[in-house]
């Protein structure tokens, strides 16, 4: 009868957090060998791998060459099994497409590619559970794997979505609060500089509310790039060992 | 500051999809009391030393009710009695699904600060969420979860010195002993509620619930189950049932029409006859029906009958008076005939009536008789049926049994003693859906603080209008002024005419609390000597209200004018003005006819009403229509509040200036806003009635020879000018009465969802109301569309929906329907009341209507209709023919035409308390049988006694 309520008048989420709230992030660099760098992650419920080949020459049509930085290209998948219920996802529809442009553009400011013109970088995203936040949950597995490949970047890419409910911001939406009509936002950090990567919004939403919502989006951003830090010096110091033995 | 536990719960819903969600355990929920030392809580709810006396717990407790008891008591909850309540979450979320209105109920509970309900959110606390076990019903795991979150309180508050404790409330068995079991203190609801010290009369409040054990139950089944919802609804789909609503009828108890709202807007009926056909369907409920075999079919009966049988209970002999019904009727005349089958959903509401007592002295239960007719009478337990005997009261129905003649309810609360003008009001609003409460905190908390006063930004954003010589003109008494105009002659030679209208969405936002209970509320409903506020009266009568001499904002529409009252320019600004004058319209008429005052206010007084002048011939000219009403004014006794005199509204001239600018202001607007918004803009039409319901009207003038054209609405216009008839100047008013009731209801409407926007009576293309905002929530929403277009204000996603838009308007209509009806009702009352102290009235008044046995006569000097009926109760019924074609009624030797002149006797009839009517009877032309001698008392010996 009724819809589901999204935020309670105590402060509570329909998964028990509160407004501000991230998910729990778990992540681990250097899942695969063969790859220059690699990293899996989970956000909540969703679950990403990202695989990062390069710097390396230009395969393909040689014409995309940029004389003075290298090209980023990225792919963007999801797994046939990753969503409740199971279907074939050929690539390069049209969701995916778009979602690889946006992670293009997100790395393209993230990483200094005028370090190495005449090359390419490739990252390939595969969402193997989905729970909502896809984006950003592509963009932080991203982030470890090209820090895994040893790719110097300015500085963490971090993203997160923040929805809008009750004149309240939400944080890291999950699948449930995403499909209750909520107007979303996602947003792409370098926390340090606070500089905006990216920022993609397709709501309706009244302009008042904009900074609002992107302030509460940044903050978020910082707590996630905390964690991922924290994963990066861990994965460190686990390899600084294993090479000192 | 959280330690968070990921898990995850699955749950298969519809189809076959798994769906995965996450569910964070916190440990940083507090338990919202003041005696715990424990939790790191910023602020408590629940109270130290919660009090309520009773008999069961002599000590300390708060009280942990679980779904069913807030589902069924909520009236109980909601007594200032019960305080300290811990509402679970788990409940919450239970009557959330159930009972929307309940939910909303309780909602207002919670926020009551005096109520001390703490909010618990069990499902998240990391002690208190358990999972469903293999095999366990939802509902078992539910009241699962609130035994759990119960004990866990019970645990956590062991430490307490005072001894405080919780105590569950739960009406099912299995739950209470299964708590018992697990050592939690535990009552029935019923057992709780009468253990209450000092506050017996709760008791009344309990509804009853469907396992009370002590239910008169007659072995006898009296109606047929109700089928499930799902086979109504398949049963709908293959069309066997339909769905409509129910509306009983207002005469005959045992007869009902069941409306079937099609596709588009016509809608047929179907009958229903007899209580078991009926079964138990309540009006306004939404029902399914199914149709009887063509043979079956009868035609309504015009018998009138009202359930009035005191002394009889469940066992009535019912088959005499349905008997009476079946007289075969004529073939044609039958209908469509069902019967319901089954409830889609209830439209219970609180009914006002009064109580009928038990015969037997002991008996607490009693039947209660609704004031209104077509609601059945109800079955109550009281304990107090003495002291309410000759009371309004209020109840509320819990549920009818298939073995109940009656349905079972609940006494809500006593309005007070019956015939009194209090509580008479109250009951007026209640029946008739006018909010009236006073306001709630929380729509109060957004008002501005005072004192309150113009600041510099305010000023820098308005436009500087105080220099101007604005003055309102109003009735006497009015306090919220919501219009004042100017005009001044610029230095070109033309004229500057500006309205000013009360900015009141300055201070009301779209949103908060206070601008939702505008948008319920819809509109002020004035009634006799009273006012319900749509705003709260700091805004109506202060803030707002344009009053003489202090700033205040405005939305000014300024047009700049020549001498021909032509348009050259329009110009929409908000601003600050200073009134001058607020005069009523009898001292504005003054000043414009006192040639010695030459001030700048009655100069501006003068050119307004010059140029009013010229815009209504303009208006007439392409069509407009000038209706009659009669509308009484009471002079109301300061002192006792009691109408003294009652005196038909007299126009004057500058009634029809202020209304004149008013129109041309709308107007302006409503094409501003349409033009800026095409898909959203809030817009009033008329529509024009079809041509059959000029039928009576154009009898009525035919019976005098006049022709009547109601092609269009100039002809109609015209036609009604020229109406005239020697020796009879009452007519042409007369005439323009019936024209008005042949007329549609103006409405609200979005322009997004209709293409029809003519209003009809103004003959204007598009109309809208913008210069009211005090006193209807349309003009706030169209002040806000205005302030958008011409940039004065942001816009609000709410504003632009046109779907939310058109629900806003259905919401309008109604309120401004029942506040019509409610106004009227509240006239009718108190016409009652001044008859009551005046006797028997001789007077003069005029045919309205005929009918086949009765003539409805108007009596002009009070604005009274009322019915004189030719037939009676006791005696034989004088020898009544009746002409189709005139239509005239012949009784006995006298033929009664529409508007013959006819004298009546007008007195009080109040045999039933409950319904207090007017009667009249004919006194000439004499008819045997029929008319009653004039009465010999002159009224004005009465007089004295009145004056005090």
């Amino acid at each position: 009868m009724a819809g589901l309520e999204l935020l309670s008048d105590q402060g509570y989420r329909l998964d028990g957090r509160k407004a501000t709230e991230v998910r729990k992030v778990q992540a681990r660099m250097g899942v695969f060998a063969q790859a220059d760098g690699s990293a899996y992650l989970e956000q909540g419920n969703t679950k990403a791998l990202a695989v990062v080949y390069g710097p390396h020459e230009m395969r393909g049509s040689r014409s995309r060459t940029l004389h003075d930085r290298a090209v980023i290209n990225c792919q963007y998948s999801m797994a046939t099994f990753s969503t409740a219920e199971r279907k074939r996802r050929p690539h390069g529809d049209r969701k995916s497409t778009e979602m690889s442009l946006h992670l293009k553009q997100t790395f393209e400011a993230a990483v200094m590619t005028q370090l190495y013109p005449r090359s390419q970088i490739d990252i390939y995203v595969k969402i193997l559970q989905s729970d909502g936040g896809n984006y950003s949950v592509c963009v932080n597995a991203a982030t470890l794997a090209v820090i895994d490949a040893g790719i110097p970047m300015r500085d963490y890419v971090c993203a997160c979505t923040v929805g809008f409910v009750d004149e309240t911001p939400l944080a890291d939406l999950c699948y449930a609060e995403e499909s209750g009509g909520v107007s979303s936002l996602a947003l792409a950090l370098l926390p340090r500089g606070g500089q905006i990567a990216l920022l993609q919004m397709d709501a309706r939403l009244h302009q008042d509310h904009l900074e609002a919502l992107i302030e509460a989006a940044m903050i978020a951003c910082k707590g996630v790039s905390k964690v991922l830090d924290e994963v990066v010096r861990q994965h460190l110091q686990e390899v600084s060992m294993l090479t000192a033995e | 500051m959280l330690k968070s536990k990921t898990f995850v719960k699955k749950t298969r819903s519809g189809g076959v999809v798994k769906i995965v969600r996450e569910h964070y355990l916190r440990d940083d929920i507090w338990c919202g009391s003041e005696a715990c030392n424990e939790c790191k809580q910023e602020s408590t709810v629940l109270q130290k030393d919660a009090c309520i006396e009773s008999n069961l717990c002599s000590f300390p407790h708060y009280l942990v009710p679980d779904t069913n008891v807030v589902l069924h008591q909520i009236d109980v909850l909601e007594d200032p009695v019960i305080r300290n309540v811990i509402i679970l979450q788990t409940v919450l979320q239970e009557v959330r699904h159930r009972s929307a209105p309940v939910y909303k109920r309780l909602k207002d509970v919670i926020h009551e600060k005096e109520k001390f309900f703490y909010t618990f959110t069990n499902e998240h606390h990391r002690e208190t969420f358990i999972e469903r076990e293999p095999g366990e019903t939802a509902n078992d795991r539910n009241d699962r979860a609130i035994r759990v979150a119960a004990k866990w309180y019970s645990q956590h508050l062991k430490s307490d010195k005072n001894g405080l404790q919780v105590v569950l409330l739960t009406n099912d068995q299995g739950n209470k002993n299964k708590a018992e079991e697990s050592g939690l203190l535990v009552y029935r609801c019923e057992e709780y509620i009468k253990s209450l010290i000092a506050n017996p009369e709760l008791v009344d409040r309990l509804a009853l619930s469907n396992d009370d054990k002590n239910e008169v139950t007659s072995s006898k089944v009296l109606y047929p189950e109700h089928l499930p919802l799902s086979k109504i609804q398949t049963g709908i789909k293959s069309g066997s049932f339909i769905q409509g609503t129910f509306r009983a009828s207002r005469d005959n108890y045992l007869e009902a029409t069941v409306f079937i709202q099609k596709e588009g807007d016509d809608s047929t009926e179907v009958l229903i006859q007899g209580l078991q056909h009926l079964n138990r369907a309540v009006h306004q409920d939404v029902v399914a029906v199914q149709l009887l075999p063509q043979n079956q079919w009868v035609a309504p009966s015009s018998v009138v009958l009202q359930d009035d049988g005191a002394a009889k209970d469940d066992s009535v002999e019912e088959g005499e008076e349905e008997k009476a019904l079946r007289i075969s009727a004529a073939e044609a005349a039958r209908k469509p005939t069902g019967k319901v089958v089954g409830i889609i959903k209830r439209n219970w509401r609180p009914f006002c009536g009064m109580l009928n007592v038990s015969q037997i002295k002991e008996s607490t239960r009693h039947l209660f008789t609704p004031a209104d007719r077509r609601i059945p009478r109800i079955r109550i337990e009281t304990r107090q049926a003495s002291s309410l005997v000759g009371n309004r009261i209020m109840v509320a129905i819990d549920g009818w049994p298939k073995d109940s003649r009656y349905p079972n309810g609940h006494f809500v609360r006593s309005l007070g003693g019956a015939g009194e003008k209090e509580t008479e009001e109250e009951v007026l609003l209640l029946e008739h859906d006018v909010p009236h409460q006073a306001f709630s905190q929380a729509v109060l908390s957004f008002l501005p603080k005072l004192p309150w006063a113009i600041t510099k930004e305010d000023l820098a954003k308005r436009e500087d209008l105080r220099q101007l010589t604005v003055c309102s003109v109003d009735p006497p008494g009015c306090t919220d002024i919501d219009d004042a105009l100017h005009c001044r002659e610029l230095e070109n030679g033309n004229l500057e005419v500006g309205v000013h209208i009360a900015d009141v969405s300055h201070f009301i936002r779209p949103g908060n609390a206070l601008d939702k209970e505008a948008a319920n509320r819809g509109t002020t409903v004035y009634m006799c000597g009273k006012r319900i506020d749509m705003v709260p009266e700091l805004l109506s009568s202060n803030l707002c209200s344009l009053r003489s001499n202090v700033e205040r904002f405005a939305f000014s529409c300024i047009w700049e004018m020549n001498h021909e009252a032509k348009i050259l320019k329009t110009r929409f600004t908000k601003s600050v003005i200073n009134s001058k004058a607020s005069l009523t319209y009898a001292e504005a008429q003054m000043r414009i006819d006192d040639v010695n005052k030459n001030d700048d206010i009655t100069k501006s007084l003068r050119g307004l009403n010059k140029l009013a002048k010229i815009l209504k011939r303009g208006r007439i000219e392409k069509g407009a229509l000038t209706l009659s009403s009669l509308e009484v004014r009471f002079h109301i006794d300061s002192e006792t509040h009691d109408p003294i005199d009652l005196q038909t509204k007299e126009l004057m001239e500058t009634n029809s200036m202020v209304e004149e600018f008013m129109l041309l202001a709308n107007i302006s607007v409503a094409q501003k806003i349409y033009d800026e918004f095409s898909e959203c803009a809030l817009l009033r039409k008329h529509p024009a009635p079809p041509p059959s319901n000029y039928e009576i009207l154009l009898k009525a003038a035919k019976s005098k020879n006049v022709e009547i054209h109601t092609d269009s609405a100039k002809a109609l216009a015209d036609s009604l000018d020229m109406a005239r008839v020697d020796h009879f100047p009452y007519f042409n008013t007369l005439l323009r009465i019936l024209a008005t009731r042949c007329m549609m209801q103006a409405v609200y409407f979005c322009s997004g969802m209709d293409s029809d926007f003519h209003h009809y009576g103004l003959a204007s293309s598009i109309y809208t109301h913008f210069t009211s905002p005090i006193r209807r929530y349309s003009d706030i929403i169209v002040h806000r569309l205005l302030a958008v277009a011409i940039g004065a204000d942001s816009t609000y996603p709410d504003l632009m929906d046109k779907h939310k838009q058109s629900a806003l308007c259905n919401n309008l209509n109604y309120r401004h329907k029942m506040a019509q009806y409610a106004q009227r009702a509240s006239v009718a009352f108190h016409t009652q009341l001044f008859f009551k102290s005046r006797g028997i009235i001789n007077e003069e008044g005029y045919v309205l209507f005929v009918r086949k046995n009765a003539i409805i006569v108007l009596i002009p000097k009070f604005g009274l209709e009322g019915t004189v009926f030719f037939d009676r109760k006791d005696k034989n019924n004088p020898n009544l023919v009746f002409d189709e074609e005139g239509p005239t009624p012949k009784v006995e030797q006298h033929t009664f035409h529409i508007f013959d002149k006819v004298k009546v006797t007008v007195s009080l009839d109040d045999t039933n308390i409950q319904h207090q009517k007017i009667r009249m009877a004919l006194t000439d032309p004499v008819i045997p049988g029929v008319s009653v001698p004039p009465p010999d008392v002159e009224p004005q010996a009465k007089k004295p006694k009145l004056d005090r």
